[in-house]
């Protein structure tokens, strides 16, 4: 690998120096036959032969997975480790993603091994503290979101998505006509057209108005009796609280449509205003957003769906029930529920940790977290507003979207500068998302960012806006200070590689 | 509130370098008829000390330390100590999803090695980063099967998870899909007959899962050989992946579905587990899910990037090939960690120790009076189905006075095999917790 | 880049030109640029029936899907296999990448169809 020469930045400011992280090939480049990382237990009953017993059915050439003693594994992991990013890290303000800290705690007490390694097929009486476990969160989520009823199996909020839309489906059936489309606003996330169009849908998008709300006048001449939902976010994704919700939840109501929250940015709202008291029928929430179980890279989420008493019949089997004796158990006997949307009872070890992060917080501390993140994504507003364009002047919530409409007259796009953040230390924010704003910007600090912290990003994007003026190729090639540059994603997507192969 | 890291004095600096002279006008736009005046009603702020201690009590009143013979879809398998540290590393803990590969290098190359694990294992070419588990894994390789033959009937063997079919019905159902279900034979295994008559022209897929729910391992030849006569696809879904390091791969299928649960995650009671999908090279553009490729950077160096992401929801909106987005990652993890500490010879050494336990118990089993061995004269993995005398309930009671949870009834999904039971041995099953049961089982009947 | 005034031209950006019976259809220079790399193209198979103004496939860039528009009605009598390996063709003359072959069923919808003149004003609108 060459060496990579770092362009200064600007000194007065500079965070984090790229660290040293190390080369590591890929973990087949480095096995070897023989090698061993694991011994098991001596065998207590006798061998046997495995072609006499699986006959055809016996493997016989053993997969190509590779050999390597404990340390060289604990080696390569901890160093492909120290090329990531992460909240722990540094600050990660990805809009609509709500990177905030996750919590210790609620990784120990998921790994308690009473709930660790309680498996799902046991007993009812046996799994009681499980069951209590659950029973308490939802009952918590229940009045967060003041909603009547819930489900915890979806196991990511597009899985939510997909069962919220069930509900609203089975409902509509049930008084007789499935109704055909669900209007979706023109700022949405992607995944609620794709949720909407697996549930049998047709999409219908809607304008956003001036101020990248809901236009009700365009509303109201679009719901009709074939109107099955409307699938909102709200705060929408510029952050911006729907001032007209109920008069929405109205419209929808009065042709007997229901109301979806996307329950995205619920990071806003969280004891200061409950979806149940605006109107909305049925909602998810993002466990790995809101309630601080890790991204992990990815996942695992959790996604529970919360709904009015009315739905409550066609919730997902099973639901947790209590019986005359107080036994917490699972009933399976739901006639009218949309079925299971996955086995088991959903993502138990994130329910374990969204919990530990409710009861650490309580109500004040629910509440203080709601009102630090939209505290912090005004404070960045404000400092920023001077020099990156503002498309929509209406008030923020917990984030706020800028464009990069002053920029691009130098060339530099919104890709541009998030990459020239990592330079600065930082986790790009989220590029060129929500579609309604050109080449956007948006920004979610999330309550974990402390004065400092919101000070150097500002400082960091403060610079940026100047080297765009000064230096624009500078931005444009960035990032300079990584153990990689720019890669070339269209090498990939024409000629896919995606496994190793021996040479 | 100990997460948050501003003092009042900053707060009152921060409110007022933006103009407002409190938090309550930042919120001024929500109605106030809406406005929260009170306190949520959850329990109140608890010290770090409280909440282990919540946990620990919630915890002990589940049973620890007991001999358990469950299994269905969810095993327990001994999780090397490294997995944990690893992943509670903060940078793969704390990151998310990898779009800005330049700082996520860590996350992409751990899933391409994942992904090529999984290729290696199944015998497919590719595979992709994950699906949230074997279940809704199953699902999606059955609606990607329909994308590709453009056909709208699913036909299913009644051996996959009840469960999994379930979910397989619940993803259709608003799809104008059919499906209908095949039986099984004596042996546990598909019906070939019934197979064959089911499997028409207008079959998009074929699902199995082998070994199948009741422990058996399919003929994948044959089922394939039936599928493809008729143009349809043959989707495997693989509930215990410990399976293929002893069991030849599904070869002939062009979707295989993985729950990854057993290379070294926990129990949890359901979740959160891994799905994985493999497929043929050329069905790639229709899988679901992301995908790490391989490429350069503008330097010549190596680097992985998420690719062909136009198949996404992100992008594609409502004519995604799925609406996932969230995935397992972190879960991929532990089972690319799992599968690097076993390797090559470790997965089959681990393979054959199941092997060795079920066939003891399944032996033992059997020679008890009242008991019968099920679905004799097909090959099993590490789960058997057992007949009794007695009813289920009556025996579990007794084999948990003696710390043993007994197997799985298998009434409520297969009401024609009565008193049946499904037993499941994976390596840390002792012999003398296979002999204790046994004499438990047959005690009932010396009694009764 | 020129636009050849020997083809016809659709709103959405396909090109066709006509010999006989059969229509070959490509995407244009603005259609491409607008696109950006492209790395995959969609076409049907030979055979099929595309419809006039209906998609009859797509084609993509590293983050962006674009469907095709049929300009004309027919059967499908060839498709451009060397796009599975080159794609990138498309870009660098996308007025001699063409991606299926068809058989018009209706001819005169080809007069139907903007002229390069038309086409180019249309475009110099949408900028």
């Amino acid at each position: 690998m060459s060496t990579i020469e770092t362009p200064a930045v600007n000194k007065a400011i500079g965070k984090v120096r790229p660290h040293q992280t190390q080369n590591e090939r890929l973990v087949f480049e480095k096995s070897s036959p023989g090698k061993k990382a694991y011994k098991l237990a001596p065998l207590d009953v006798p061998e046997v032969d495995p072609e006499a017993l699986l006959g055809d059915a016996v493997r016989k050439d053993p997969p190509g997975l590779p050999e390597l003693s404990e340390i060289e594994i604990i080696r390569h992991f901890t160093r492909l480790s120290t090329w990531n990013y992460a909240i722990d890290l540094g600050m990660y303000p990805l809009g609509s993603c709500t990177m905030k800290y996750n919590p210790r705690v609620n990784e120990w007490v998921s790994r308690i091994r009473g709930l660790a390694e309680a498996h799902p097929y046991r007993p009812d009486s046996l799994a009681q503290g499980i069951l209590n476990i659950i029973d308490l969160l939802q009952k918590c989520l229940i009045e967060i979101t003041g909603m009547d009823t819930i489900t915890l199996q979806p196991a990511a909020g597009a899985h939510g998505e997909f069962t919220g839309i069930l509900l609203v489906r089975a409902w509509h059936e049930s008084q007789g006509n499935a109704r055909k489309k669900i209007i979706i606003p023109d700022s949405a996330h992607g995944t609620n057209p794709a949720t909407a169009a697996i549930c049998g849908y047709q999409v219908e998008n809607l304008k956003s108005n001036a101020e990248g709300g809901i236009d009700l006048e365009a509303l109201t001449a679009q719901v009709d009796e074939e109107t099955a939902a409307l699938m909102l976010t709200n705060p929408s994704t510029i952050g911006v609280f729907e001032e007209q919700i109920h008069k929405i939840a109205d419209i929808l109501h009065d042709k007997g449509a229901l109301l979806y929250m996307d329950g995205a940015n619920m990071n806003a709202l969280v004891g200061k205003v409950r979806p149940g008291d605006f109107g909305v029928d049925v909602m998810h929430l993002n466990l790995h957003k809101t309630f601080s179980t890790p991204h992990g890279g990815g996942g695992p989420g959790s996604g529970p769906v919360a709904c009015k008493k009315f739905l409550e019949p066609f919730l997902p089997t099973p639901v947790l029930v209590q019986d005359e004796n107080g036994m917490k158990t699972w009933n399976y006997d739901r006639p009218q529920s949309v079925g299971r949307v996955r086995a088991f009872y959903g993502n138990t070890g994130m329910f374990i940790r969204a919990l530990a992060y409710i009861l650490a917080n309580g109500p004040d501390g629910l509440r203080q977290t709601t009102e630090d993140a939209v505290l912090n994504a005004n404070y960045i507003r404000k400092k920023l507003e001077d020099v990156y364009e503002l498309p929509y002047k209406t008030p923020s919530m917990h984030e706020v979207v800028f464009s990069d409409k002053k920029q691009v007259a130098k060339g530099v796009k919104t890709g541009d500068i998030a990459k020239r953040l990592i330079d600065y230390g930082f986790h790009p924010y989220t590029v060129s998302f929500p579609l309604i704003v050109p080449g956007a910007l948006m920004i979610e600090p999330t309550e974990s960012e402390s004065l400092e912290e919101l000070d150097l990003f500002i400082d960091a994007m403060r610079s940026i806006a100047k080297e765009v003026e000064e230096t624009p190729e500078l931005v444009k090639s960035a990032p300079h200070s990584t153990r990689i540059s720019r890669l070339d994603e269209v090498k990939a997507a024409r000629k896919p590689v995606l496994r190793w192969k021996p040479e | 509130m100990r997460y948050l890291p501003k003092s009042p004095a900053e707060r009152e600096q921060m409110l007022a370098e933006i103009g407002v002279s409190s938090i309550d006008e930042l919120f001024s736009v929500i109605p106030e008829e809406y406005r929260l005046t009170r306190d949520l009603d959850v329990p109140r702020q608890q010290a770090e000390s409280e909440i282990i201690a919540y946990f620990n009590e919630e915890a002990a009143k589940n049973i620890i330390g007991y001999a358990s013979f469950l299994g269905g879809g969810a095993y327990r398998h001994f999780r090397p100590i490294i997995i944990d540290s690893l992943v509670q590393r903060g940078e793969f803990l704390t990151s998310y999803t990898p779009y800005q590969a330049e700082i996520t290098q860590g996350t992409l190359q751990a899933i391409f090695e994942f992904q090529t694990m999984i290729a290696e294992l199944t015998g497919m070419d590719v595979a992709n980063a994950s699906m949230y588990d074997g279940s809704t894994g199953a699902a999606e390789a059955v609606l990607m099967a329909m994308r590709i033959t453009g056909r709208s009937k699913a036909v299913v063997a009644r051996t996959v998870h009840p469960e999994y079919r379930e979910v397989l019905a619940t993803y259709l159902r608003h799809r104008d899909m059919a499906t209908s279900e095949v039986a099984y034979t004596k042996n546990g295994r598909v019906d070939l007959a019934a197979l064959e008559e089911s499997v028409t022209e207008e079959t998009a897929a074929v699902l199995v899962q082998s070994p199948n729910f009741f422990g058996t391992i399919e003929d994948i030849p044959a089922i394939a050989e039936i599928a493809h006569k008729k143009g349809a696809l043959l989707v495997v879904s693989i509930a215990e992946g410990v399976s293929l390091g002893i069991v030849r791969p599904p070869v002939e299928a062009d979707i295989v579905s993985i729950e990854a649960q057993s290379f070294g995650v926990a129990l949890s009671y359901g979740g959160p587990y891994v799905g994985v999908l493999a497929t043929k090279e050329k069905y790639l553009r229709q899988i679901p899910g992301r995908l790490v490729g391989q490429t350069t950077d503008s330097n010549g160096n190596r680097g992985f990037v998420l690719t062909l992401s136009t198949r996404e929801q992100h992008i594609r909106r409502e004519k995604a090939t799925s609406n996932i987005c969230t995935n397992q990652a972190l879960v991929a993890l532990m089972a690319t960690i799992f599968l690097t500490v076993y390797g090559k010879e470790g997965i089959r050494e681990l393979a054959e120790h199941n092997l060795a336990k079920a066939a003891f118990a399944a032996e033992t089993f059997k020679l008890q009076s009242g008991v019968k061995l099920l679905f004799e004269g097909a090959p099993r993995f590490h789960e058997f189905v057992i007949d009794t005398a007695e009813a289920p309930p009556l025996w579990s009671q007794r084999l948990l006075n003696e710390k043993i949870v007994g197997g799985i009834e298998l009434k409520k999904w297969y009401p024609e095999l009565g008193n049946a039971t499904l037993w499941c041995t994976t390596e840390p099953i002792k012999r003398k917790d296979i002999e204790a049961a046994a004499k438990v089982l047959a005690a009932g009947l010396a009694e009764g | 880049m020129a636009y050849p005034t020997n083809y016809r031209y659709t709103r959405e950006h396909e090109w066709i030109s006509v010999e006989g019976k059969i229509g070959t259809i490509g995407i244009t220079d603005y259609a491409q640029n607008s696109l950006g790399d492209i790395v995959y193209v969609d076409a049907p198979k030979v055979g099929d029936t595309v419809t006039a103004h209906a998609t009859f496939g797509s084609v993509e860039s590293v983050k962006a899907v674009s469907d095709l528009f049929s300009p004309v009605s027919g059967t499908v009598t060839e498709t451009n296999e060397s796009l599975k390996t080159e794609p990138d063709k498309i870009n660098s003359a996308p007025h001699e990448t063409w991606i299926i072959k068809v058989e018009l069923s209706d001819p005169a919808q080809f007069d139907g169809l903007l002229d390069a003149a038309a086409y180019e004003a249309f475009i110099a609108e949408e900028q």
